[in-house]
């Protein structure tokens, strides 16, 4: 993980290298100051008659060096804003152009969610930690030996206190950290159900309200809250033992100092300027120690995130282009020989079995079946969106794993069944199937997805603009919108996975005649849930738990295939979608 | 969650620094807080306060006692020829003491700090979801989510992070100033004003320094907003861009969105780098000022500066800076948590349901031919009717007996969405609304349970207006299975009863094997006690449609609102739902969305909707007859 995240450093070395560089100038200087301020005590004021020079030579030198601390500080500063802000843009980019690499089996394995929060607050999280580093982990432990070397140079008695001092509250704080990090993983845990709470309410407030169960509601929120209450009182009580501990030790040191340091003042084995400077350092070293434990507890919680990015950047995409790949696609022929797939390779319990199956270039293929029936899988195997597990796939005449991937998915358009629009204008959406279309080739395929009417009804037609995610257009409309975009890739092979489910009947017919009438020579694999969307069609296949269950025209099926009556009298026999039939306008 | 988080960047979270909220009466939403959050715990205030006194003094006596340390001890002792240390071991001693009580207050007051921040946000989360629960539907429609959600995470969390730190921090920061400020001056007004002036530098330089780091860090933000929204959507279609090959322009947009904020980020981030370091050699340089000029001072044994007050002040002059640092951080962290407290009270303050309704919902027998109350269920329902005028009580059944009298409504009073809608149910009809997206089917049924209440005209259930009974007995007696399912975290069981909280398990099956989910739910791993998360993300659409049909089931209410699905599921499970959703109409008054065509011919009574108006009723062998619009929908065929 580590290495992985290390080798994102790149440009950003010589920044990071420098950073801690500059903070342990920054420490010298400081450590410095107390040790000149010793001697202005001594030999400035403690002498008889005081002596001015001194005081004043010591006085420039000190501020010399607040300004030379000044200036490492600012640098570190400046050096670690580069290194870090440099690092998270490093990583970013790297996640996202490994992203784009990913087959869909990869973005199925971290879900979309699990991608969005691994690019922002899981890097967020990373940058913080590596600032972090940069700038503490090397000053906090050097401000420690700095002050604990000039203790001892100062007094070795009263150093070797210090040093107990700081073994001891390192061991009490380390047991603190642990229990406390222990209780508030299971704090932040508890904070989830919470968050679940308060999110299905919202969401599901009219079921709540139907039935009458805020009492009940309450309930179980109070006992979520409670949860928490509990858990947080246990881990606040753990984190508030720090500042009385801290001071515990503080005042011990000035105790002892005290003591033992007055009478080695009285006996002349010490100065009182030194004795100013060790309460000094005192302060300096028991800081950086309380500085050494935050940094641990940031970096210790940083690590979740660091490990999801780092599963991000190692991942490998299952698909990739072949090294001598095909660049054309001849025809629109498509074969399965023995085909099988699984989602994942090691289960057992295959998605589609032994596939075979031949289509003719421009046949128009109906596929039907109910939800599991692998339908998705089937057509997705063609465009080499998922890799078969067993057997081959042959599009054109050779095998999908020949082509150059671009080829091939430029030439077999997919519409998804969970479609996108992306924000921007219509026509920039249609023209994600060719860069270069000009209006006029736009306006051809929105009319043959019959999308051409609903857009000229919007006040600024082609130019209007489409929101995240779709919202401003209707189901039906979005569906459309995603088949004329496909059309403009103008492919040999053109599959529509359930893309016209929200589409009336009668513009559902439409589309399909015009698909007839212009675009014989494309292959069309139609995916349906309604029988009238596929009874037309050259031959129709009935998928049924990933098996091939019959393959024929309408009549054929209806008189030789059960599942293809059933589905056929069931939604001839007063199933059909009623309201659909009259559909939008 | 995800959404959340993203939200969280786009804040732009960092206290320390960037543009402060704009609030426009903080004063007065910092008293109601304190007074929120304190009011239950006066004695423990009082406990603190006194607590963090007492911890702040015994740490400036400590500071004092290197001074006396010197001056009264050291200073004479080195004098003499056979030193005796008996009184300063003796002082050392009494030093112990002082320093045991401020740590044991210290340790108090923090402590009590937990019981009192927790416990205030634990009523906090309460009293926001109590008040939330009984919120209009409006509110809902109003107000996204996201945005409700970040009220309890976010703003809360600021409130936690304003009573458990900023506040015992702020006092024990103001204590400590003043304090040490007056130890500073009895110790010597020079040094004191020097320090003072010191402070005022460091103060005016933060106030420059975050001024100009203003512009980035707007830059930051904007930036930071754009690349995590634009990531939101590619990453929701990145399918669709591996399917159109897009891949190498949209990594083109990503660089230059991630490029813009490198370049924000890292300006912005050095600014908030550079002024630690600056404060920090500001108070060195205060720091040698004072040794020097104490230095000075102590030569010259001016107004009885001594050697030892010059350390004591030192170490003051350290003590001096810091809390002033402290307070600068511990103000914007303030005024974060006063912009949290502000959406806090705003949603607290938000107008509950109002009810008026006095007719509830009791159980009642039979007896002698007259309708009583009863203690136990019976089977039978009653609306106990209260008559204001003469204190007067009677009794009607509970049948399903529903007229709409010329109704309208708008969910905003300018803009009316259904006009002069009269429609009647007898107990035990069907009634179905047929319609294209838009003409307001879903509308009307949300009137019945008064989820919104209407403009203008009358709706009438067993001859009661709905006004008039209350609204938890009046969305008792209906039952609904909305479109898109809403399941909850917990088991199929716990979700089925839902509908009834006593139901017993053989009830709960009877309801599931009603409803056609019994099949299904059998064949899950764990069968009822299944658990179920995230909105039952695990089932099928169907599966999902056939518990709430469950749930429905068990409630076993008179009347029924049913919205079907118009999403496709696969023939099989639809032929369960629908059977399932038949059973369930079985006797019951049922007010059905309608999209499928068994439905709508079976009803008693077919009411077209269009643009909020019922164009045309009746039942399906009138309608056809009519051949109007119901005609052109059922046939497809344009009159």
């Amino acid at each position: 993980m580590l290495k992985t995240l290390l080798s994102q450093v790149k440009e950003y070395k010589k920044a990071s290298l420098m950073t801690p560089l500059f903070m342990v100038v920054e420490v010298i200087c400081e450590t410095l100051i107390p040790l000149l301020m010793a001697s202005i005590v001594d030999k400035g004021v403690g002498v008889e008659g005081g002596n001015m020079k001194h005081i004043a030579i010591m006085g420039g030198l000190m501020l010399l060096l607040a300004a030379a601390g000044l200036a490492a500080g600012v640098g570190g500063g400046v050096y670690a804003a580069k290194a870090s802000t440099g690092f998270a843009r490093n990583i970013r980019k790297t996640m996202y152009e490994n992203i784009q690499k990913f087959s869909f089996a990869n973005i199925d394995k971290f879900s979309t969610a699990g991608l969005v929060t691994r690019l922002t607050t899981d890097i967020t999280n990373v940058q913080n930690a590596y600032q972090m580093i940069l700038r503490m982990c090397i000053r906090a432990p050097f401000s420690m030996i700095f002050a604990m070397g000039a203790a001892f140079f100062l007094s070795p008695r009263i150093a070797t206190i210090y040093l107990i001092a700081v073994l001891a509250l390192g061991c009490v704080l380390a047991i603190i950290i642990k229990f406390a990090m222990k209780y508030f993983t299971q704090l932040f845990r508890k904070y989830d159900d919470l968050n679940a709470t308060v999110q299905e309410n919202t969401s599901s407030i009219r079921v709540v309200k139907a039935y009458v169960r805020e009492d009940y509601e309450e309930n179980r929120m109070k006992k979520a809250s409670e949860n928490i209450y509990r858990l947080a009182v246990r881990a606040e009580n753990m984190v508030v033992l720090n500042s009385p501990i801290m001071q515990f030790t503080i005042y011990s040191c000035i105790l002892l100092i005290s003591w033992i340091g007055g009478r080695m003042i009285v006996s002349d084995t010490l100065t009182t300027g030194a004795l100013m400077s060790l309460l000094t350092y005192c302060m300096n070293i028991l800081m950086s120690l309380m500085m050494i434990s935050m940094v641990f507890v940031m970096i210790s919680m940083s690590i979740a995130s660091a490990e999801r990015i780092t599963e991000v950047i190692n991942e490998e995409p299952q698909i990739v282009n072949p090294k001598e790949p095909i660049m054309q696609v001849q025809e629109g022929s498509i074969e399965f020989r023995n085909v099988s797939f699984a989602y994942q390779k090691d289960s057992k319990e295959a998605v589609l079995k032994d596939i075979n199956l031949a289509i003719q270039p421009g046949e128009t293929i109906g596929i039907l079946g109910g939800t599991g029936s692998a339908k998705s899988s089937l057509v997705n195997l063609i465009s080499r969106l998922y890799d078969s597990t067993n057997g081959e796939v042959i599009v054109g005449g050779r095998d999908v794993k020949e082509y150059d991937l671009d080829t091939l998915r430029n030439e077999v358009a997919v519409v998804l069944q969970k479609n996108v629009l992306f924000s921007g204008t219509i026509l920039e959406n249609l023209r994600w199937g060719k860069e270069d279309a000009t209006l006029e080739e736009c306006k051809h395929a929105c009319r043959l997805a019959c999308a051409d009417e609903f857009i000229l009804a919007m006040p600024q037609g082609y130019e209007t603009y489409i929101e995240q995610g779709g919202t401003n257009v209707s189901g039906g409309q979005k569906q459309r919108l995603c088949i004329a975009r496909a059309l403009l890739k103008n492919p040999k092979i053109l599959i529509l996975d359930d893309s016209t489910s929200a589409v009336d009947t009668a513009t559902d017919a439409k589309i399909r005649k015009s698909f007839t009438e212009e675009i014989p020579g494309t292959t069309k694999l139609i995916i349906a849930q309604r029988v009238s969307s596929v009874e037309h069609a050259d031959r129709i296949i009935v998928m049924d738990e990933g098996k091939i269950a019959g393959v024929g025209t309408h009549d054929e099926l209806l008189s030789g295939n059960e599942i293809y009556r059933e589905v056929y009298e069931s939604q001839n026999s007063g199933n059909a979608d009623f309201d659909q039939t009259g559909g939008e306008a | 969650m995800a959404e959340q988080r993203v939200k969280e960047i786009k804040m732009g979270r960092n206290r320390a620094m960037g543009p402060k909220p704009k609030l426009e009466n903080p004063g007065k939403i910092f008293k109601r807080l304190v007074g929120y959050a304190f009011s239950r715990y006066i004695p423990h205030i009082i406990i603190v306060m006194i607590a963090v006194v007492v911890s702040v003094l015994a740490q400036v006596r400590g500071t004092m006692f290197i001074k006396i340390l010197l001056d009264d001890y050291i200073e004479p002792l080195s004098k003499q020829s056979n030193p005796d240390f008996t009184e300063l071991l003796h002082q050392i001693y009494i030093m112990a003491i002082i320093f045991g009580v401020g740590i044991i207050s210290t340790y108090v007051y923090s402590k009590i700090m937990i019981y009192v921040s927790q416990g205030t946000l634990n009523k906090l989360r309460m009293d926001l979801f109590s008040h939330m629960e009984r919120l209009p539907i409006r509110y809902f429609d109003s107000h996204s989510h996201g945005d409700i959600m970040s009220i309890y995470t976010n703003d809360v969390d600021t409130i936690r992070q304003m009573i458990g730190q900023s506040l015992p921090s702020l006092l024990s920061s103001a204590i400590t100033i003043v304090s040490v400020f007056c130890s500073m001056v009895i110790l010597s007004l020079p040094l004191t004003g020097v320090t003072v002036a010191m402070v005022v530098v460091m103060m005016f330089t933060t106030k420059k320094v975050a001024g100009l780091s203003g512009q980035y860090f707007l830059a930051q933000q904007k930036n930071l907003g754009a690349i995590n929204g634009y990531i939101e959507e590619m990453m929701e279609g990145q399918k669709v861009v591996k399917v159109f090959c897009h891949e190498t322009k949209s990594l083109e947009q990503f660089n230059e969105k991630n490029d813009e904020l490198f370049d924000s980020a890292q300006k912005a981030n050095r600014y908030v780098n550079i002024l630690g370091p600056i404060n920090m050699q500001l108070g060195n340089v205060s720091f040698v000022l004072c040794s020097v000029v104490g230095g000075v001072l102590a030569i010259g044994g001016f107004g009885g500066f001594t050697l030892g007050s010059l350390a004591s002040f030192l170490t003051f002059n350290k003590s001096f800076n810091m809390p002033i640092n402290q307070i600068s951080q511990q103000f914007n962290s303030i005024i974060m948590a006063l912009a949290g407290a502000d959406r806090i009270f705003k949603l607290l303050d938000e107008p509950v349901e109002v009810d008026d309704g006095y007719v509830t919902l009791v159980n009642a027998r039979y007896e002698n031919g007259q309708l009583v109350e009863s203690k136990e269920r019976t089977g039978i329902w009653a609306w106990r009717h209260l008559h204001q005028a003469d204190g007067s009580v009677t009794y009607v059944e509970l049948k399903g007996d529903v007229v709409f009298d010329d109704v309208d409504f708008g969910y905003n009073p300018e803009k009316i969405v259904l006009h002069n809608v009269t429609l009647f149910a007898k107990p035990g009809q069907k009634i179905a609304f047929v319609g294209s997206t838009g003409a307001g089917k879903t509308t009307i049924t949300n009137l019945l349970n008064r989820f919104y209440d209407i403009q203008d005209g009358k709706i009438r259930y067993d001859g009661i207006n709905i006004n008039k009974i209350k609204k938890d007995d009046l969305r008792r007696s209906l039952g609904i299975v909305l479109q898109d399912t809403h399941l909850f975290s917990g088991t199929v069981r716990e979700n089925i009863r839902y509908g009834k909280l006593d139901a017993t398990d053989e009830e709960v099956i009877a309801a599931a094997k009603l409803a056609n989910a019994h099949g299904f739910i059998t064949r899950l791993p764990k069968g009822y006690d299944t658990e179920l998360s995230g909105d039952g993300g695990s089932l099928s659409q169907g599966q999902r449609q056939l518990l709430a049909i469950a749930r429905a089931a068990i409630a076993d209410p008179p009347v029924l609102i049913l919205d079907e699905a118009t999403s496709s599921i696969d023939t099989r499970t639809e032929k369960a739902v629908q059977s399932g959703m038949d059973r369930l109409m079985k006797g019951r008054t049922t007010f059905v969305i309608a999209h499928r065509l068994s439905t709508v011919r079976n009803s008693d009574c077919i009411m077209v909707l269009e643009a909020g108006k019922i164009i045309e009723r009746g039942t399906h062998q009138e309608l056809m007859e009519e051949q109007g619009r119901y005609y052109s929908l059922y046939t497809g065929k344009k009159v």
